[in-house]
């Protein structure tokens, strides 16, 4: 018979005033098996882990019972104090007292029943609950950063810093990500791609950083110390190692009419092409929608004039499979799509353009060459309005329920650049709110009212259409509460933002969860924001919410310090609760494999008496611990019972159940 | 076939044309309309507040007839179409009203948003169709022609479900059925002023200007409305031609 203790916490008020703590002390005290217990105003602190010390010495219990807040919050502070004392850390069970009943319930004597009940079954389990010991599971000592941008390139630098080698894998040809498209950047005007080409060059050069560019993820297996990923290399159709980047292909191809995409479609592009000047890696890449050679086989001039010898148009996709200790996504965003927001005439005029594409169109390496020109006729223009929150804060259905965070600032940066250059534009702004908070950033934007004489109107348009030439912007200006419309030169949509869409299949394949707007959702929101609840994956950059340069980066290294604290162990504790299949009772039907998401079951012939000197073989499940996550699936999917989850048991399960169920 | 029709006020006064040629018209497409019995006014304006039950009443009588007489009602004047259309998603979604609005009506069995309100124009894409219009057009119409939507089609968008508010087709595909050539114009779905022509008689007159002036320019020659006070307004301030798309309808099939 156990010698169980059982601990009420009052949470100070939080669990005290809606649970009647002390009786449910003393009620419990009447339980079989329970020889301790008491209540206590804050079990997590010093002097509560004491009491609890204390007890399991004075009294020799054999497991105990806290009703407190969310083993979430807690367990592992209440697991460590047993274990100091030398109660195994797995005789520890948590009776959540506050979530799910405090702060949901208002009726004392209700709650209060309530509280019994969950008391009395994590006694229940208690009772059948059996020292577990944690195994041991190496680390390989190699990180992968997924996606190529600022975050992925800073969280590579850092890991490589503490002299971890790490790889980025990289969709497109070069590693850069949005930042590289971007002309300056707030608060400070200095030029984006100044300040960031010179890292992308010390990723290069970095001989601890593997750069997997044109590659993608195709199947990761394993768990956190011990990923097998493996990396699909698409066909670029020229050899890497071979490519000098001298562009002689580029000026030679007759295949001219690719949209660039680096350039938001505003101009094109051959169908070899390095996408930008400072790319890195700087090598060709073939768009095998676009090359003549490849879609008609007649051609083949790149080839020919290539003196590096580095074309390849039979070039295939290729797999590469490395094993890390930690993954850190990077995937980045994308500016949403507009074709939902017929009123502002995006698709019907080409001078509505994105944030994005003025961005490219003010960049000195843009489509204009820095000459801020309208697409349509590639005239100056002379009055530009801005339009704020176009589908963010939108709850219509239409955009995104939050706000993109970056909008009024970069809005106010564009506002003040063209103030700047061209003193004679007369610039509006429509906005729902200004949201400048940050260091250096309300004083941005009041510099753009005040010093620029930048109109903010405050109020949203209803209408974008074009009139004789001119664009019309129907808005409402809500100070003066009046309709306005202002004839313009050109239209800025400050788009909404969106996590880019390949997460989704990133997400999938590293069992990571993501929010319904696609962001990828951290551990703890507050405590524990760089980590996926997966462990061993790491979030960096507007994969996991909207976010700027600055906090981009900042989230970057923070990831980086979680993966070099996680490669610098040599051994990780691996999680005792897993699952086990009793082999006497296992008919080899592979359900279990099928639901296992971690790969972690496989199949053995074993050999078993029958009696009487006679033997069969049979084929039956065997259960890799060192894989398995604990979940559960397979359990309650095997037919015949055989598999069985330790420290959740079938029979511990079903005596919770009983608890909870008797009156 | 036969379908259930609410006529409205206006339609029995000053929109007489646009009743008329409906009717022609849909005799001659094979729909017999059957103005339903003991109709009252709609109550020309959808009322916004969440405790005003009895403005409802009527449209949730004129439903309950149709529930019980095919299903289907069907709806003419754009006002008429958006208080009827919105009363019944009220009936459909909320409990609220619902329960107070049958508590009023002691019906024999509780109304709860069954019958499919169609409009006229929704009844020419859906149940006759563009195509079987074109095939029975005698006279095409031949004339660069703007749709002039208004608001109360196609708002608010979720309830109406009418068509994509904000880049509305449906008049346009129905113009291109009777021969004529649609002008799309960007101004087509904004507000002419409505009642407010009531309260300050210079706002629908700019209004209704600026709409003219953007489907001019654009190369419309006259514009088509579904909507009797849209074509008031537009009439007394806009100076194009503007009739109701059931003549130009009619005028088409030969039966004007």
């Amino acid at each position: 018979m156990q010698k169980i203790g059982v601990f009420i916490c009052w949470c100070g008020s939080n669990i005290a005033a809606t649970v009647d703590v002390v009786r449910v002390a003393e009620e419990i005290k009447r339980e079989p098996g329970v020889v301790y217990s008491a209540d206590y105003q804050y079990m997590c602190s010093e002097n509560g882990q004491q009491l609890i010390k204390n007890a399991i010495k004075e009294y020799g219990l054999t497991g105990i019972v806290i009703g407190s807040c969310s083993p979430r919050m807690h367990e592992a502070t209440f697991r460590k104090a047993a274990e100091s004392v030398g109660l195994n850390p797995y005789m520890v069970e948590v009776a959540n007292l506050r979530e799910q009943v405090s702060w949901i319930h208002k009726d004392k004597e209700e709650a209060t029943e309530k509280a019994l009940i969950l008391v009395r079954t994590a006694i229940a389990k208690v009772r059948l609950n059996a020292p577990l010991k944690e195994g041991e599971s190496p680390v390989v000592k190699r990180a992968l950063v997924i996606g190529g941008g600022i975050a992925g390139i800073q969280a590579a630098l850092d890991i490589a810093e503490a002299g971890y080698p790490v790889d980025i894998v990289e969709k497109n040809a070069t590693i850069g990500g949005r930042m590289a498209q971007l002309d300056k950047t707030f608060p400070t005007l200095d030029c984006s791609a100044c300040i960031l080409t010179p890292k992308m060059v010390d990723c290069a050069q970095n001989e601890k950083i593997d750069i997997l560019s044109y590659s993608e993820i195709e199947e990761v297996k394993g768990y956190v110390g011990n990923f097998s990923v493996k990396i699909r290399k698409k066909a670029r159709y020229v050899d890497e190692t071979k490519c000098t980047g001298c562009k002689i292909c580029m000026t030679k191809c007759p295949s001219k009419k690719g949209l660039d995409e680096f350039n938001m479609n505003l101009k094109t592009r051959t169908a070899i092409h390095i996408p930008f000047a400072q790319a890195i890696p700087n090598v060709a890449v073939i768009d095998p929608e676009q090359c003549l050679k490849l879609k008609t086989g007649k051609c083949g001039i790149c080839q020919k004039f290539c003196g590096a010898g580095a074309i390849d148009y039979t070039m295939k996709d290729s797999f590469i499979e490395r094993q890390y200790g930690a993954i850190v996504v990077a995937t980045g965003f994308k500016p949403i799509d507009l074709t939902a927001f017929n009123e502002y005439g995006y698709a019907d005029n080409k001078d509505v353009v994105t944030s994005l594409e003025l961005e490219r169109l003010m960049n000195a390496a843009g489509p204009t060459n820095g000459v801020l020109l309208r697409p349509s006729d590639m005239t100056h223009p002379k009055v530009i309005t801005f339009i704020q929150c176009v589908g963010s804060r939108d709850v219509s259905g239409c955009g995104k329920p939050y706000c993109s965070k970056i909008c009024c600032m970069y809005t106010a940066k564009h506002a003040m650049l063209i103030r700047e250059k061209y003193p004679d534009t007369e610039v509006h702004v429509f906005y729902i709110d200004v949201r400048t908070p940050g260091k250096n950033y309300d004083e941005f934007y009041r510099r753009a009212v005040e010093q620029y004489n930048v109109d903010y109107i405050k109020g949203m348009v209803g209408k974008v259409y074009n009139e004789n030439g001119k664009l019309m912007v129907q808005g409402s200006d809500l100070l003066n509460n009046e309709q306005i419309v202002i004839p313009s030169d050109l239209v800025v949509l400050a788009t909404a933002i969106e996590p880019e869409p390949s997460v989704r299949k990133i997400a999938t394949l590293l069992t990571a969860s993501i929010d319904t707007n696609n962001f990828l959702n951290e551990s703890h929101p507050k405590l524990r924001p760089v980590e996926s609840p997966t462990a061993g994956v790491y979030l960096a950059g507007v994969c996991q919410g909207p976010k700027d340069i600055p906090e981009t980066v900042s989230q970057a290294s923070a990831c980086a310090a979680k993966v070099i604290g996680l490669l610098a162990k040599d051994k990780l504790k691996t999680n005792p609760c897993v699952a086990s299949s009793n082999e006497m009772m296992c008919n080899g039907c592979s359900q279990c494999a099928n639901v296992c998401a971690y790969g972690a079951i496989t199949y053995v012939d074993k050999e078993f008496r029958l009696g009487g000197g006679k033997t069969e073989i049979r084929r039956v499940a065997s259960v890799n611990p060192a894989v398995c996550q604990g979940c559960g699936a397979c359990t309650v999917t095997c037919p015949s019972g055989a598999m069985d989850l330790s420290g959740f048991s079938s029979k511990q399960i079903m005596s919770e159940v009983e608890a909870i169920c008797k009156k | 076939m036969k379908i259930c029709y609410y006529p409205g006020c206006t339609l029995k006064t000053k929109a007489k044309e646009l009743d008329r040629y409906a009717r022609l018209s849909a005799e001659a497409l094979g729909v017999t309309m059957e103005e339903i019995e003991n109709w009252q006014c709609c109550g020309a304006v959808y009322p916004t507040a969440r405790d005003e039950i009895a403005t409802k009443l009527s449209a949730v009588r004129a439903l309950d007839y149709a529930k019980h007489n095919g299903g289907k009602l069907l709806t003419l004047c754009s006002a008429c179409h958006n208080v009827i259309k919105r009363v019944n998603d009220d009936m459909t979604n909320d409990e609220n009203i619902r329960t107070k609005a049958n508590n009023y009506l002691a019906l024999d069995e509780a109304y709860a948003g069954e019958t499919q309100v169609i409009h006229y124009l929704e009844m020419l894409r859906d149940i006759v169709g563009f195509d079987a219009i074109k095939e029975k057009v005698v006279n095409p119409i031949g004339k660069k022609i703007g749709a002039y939507y208004g608001c109360l089609l196609l708002r608010p968008g979720k309830v109406m479900a009418f068509d994509n508010p904000e880049n509305p087709t449906i008049i346009e595909d129905f113009l291109q059925a009777i021969g004529a050539t649609p002008v799309k114009y960007p101004m087509r779905n904004e507000c002419c002023g409505a009642y407010v022509a009531l309260k300050n008689e210079n706002l629908p007159k700019e209004r209704s200007k600026a709409i003219v002036k953007n489907a001019e320019s654009h190369g419309a020659e006259m514009l088509v409305t579904a909507c009797p006070l849209c074509l008031y307004n537009i009439q007394k301030n806009g100076g194009m031609p503007v009739v109701y798309f059931t003549e130009l309808l009619a005028e088409a099939l030969g039966v004007k």
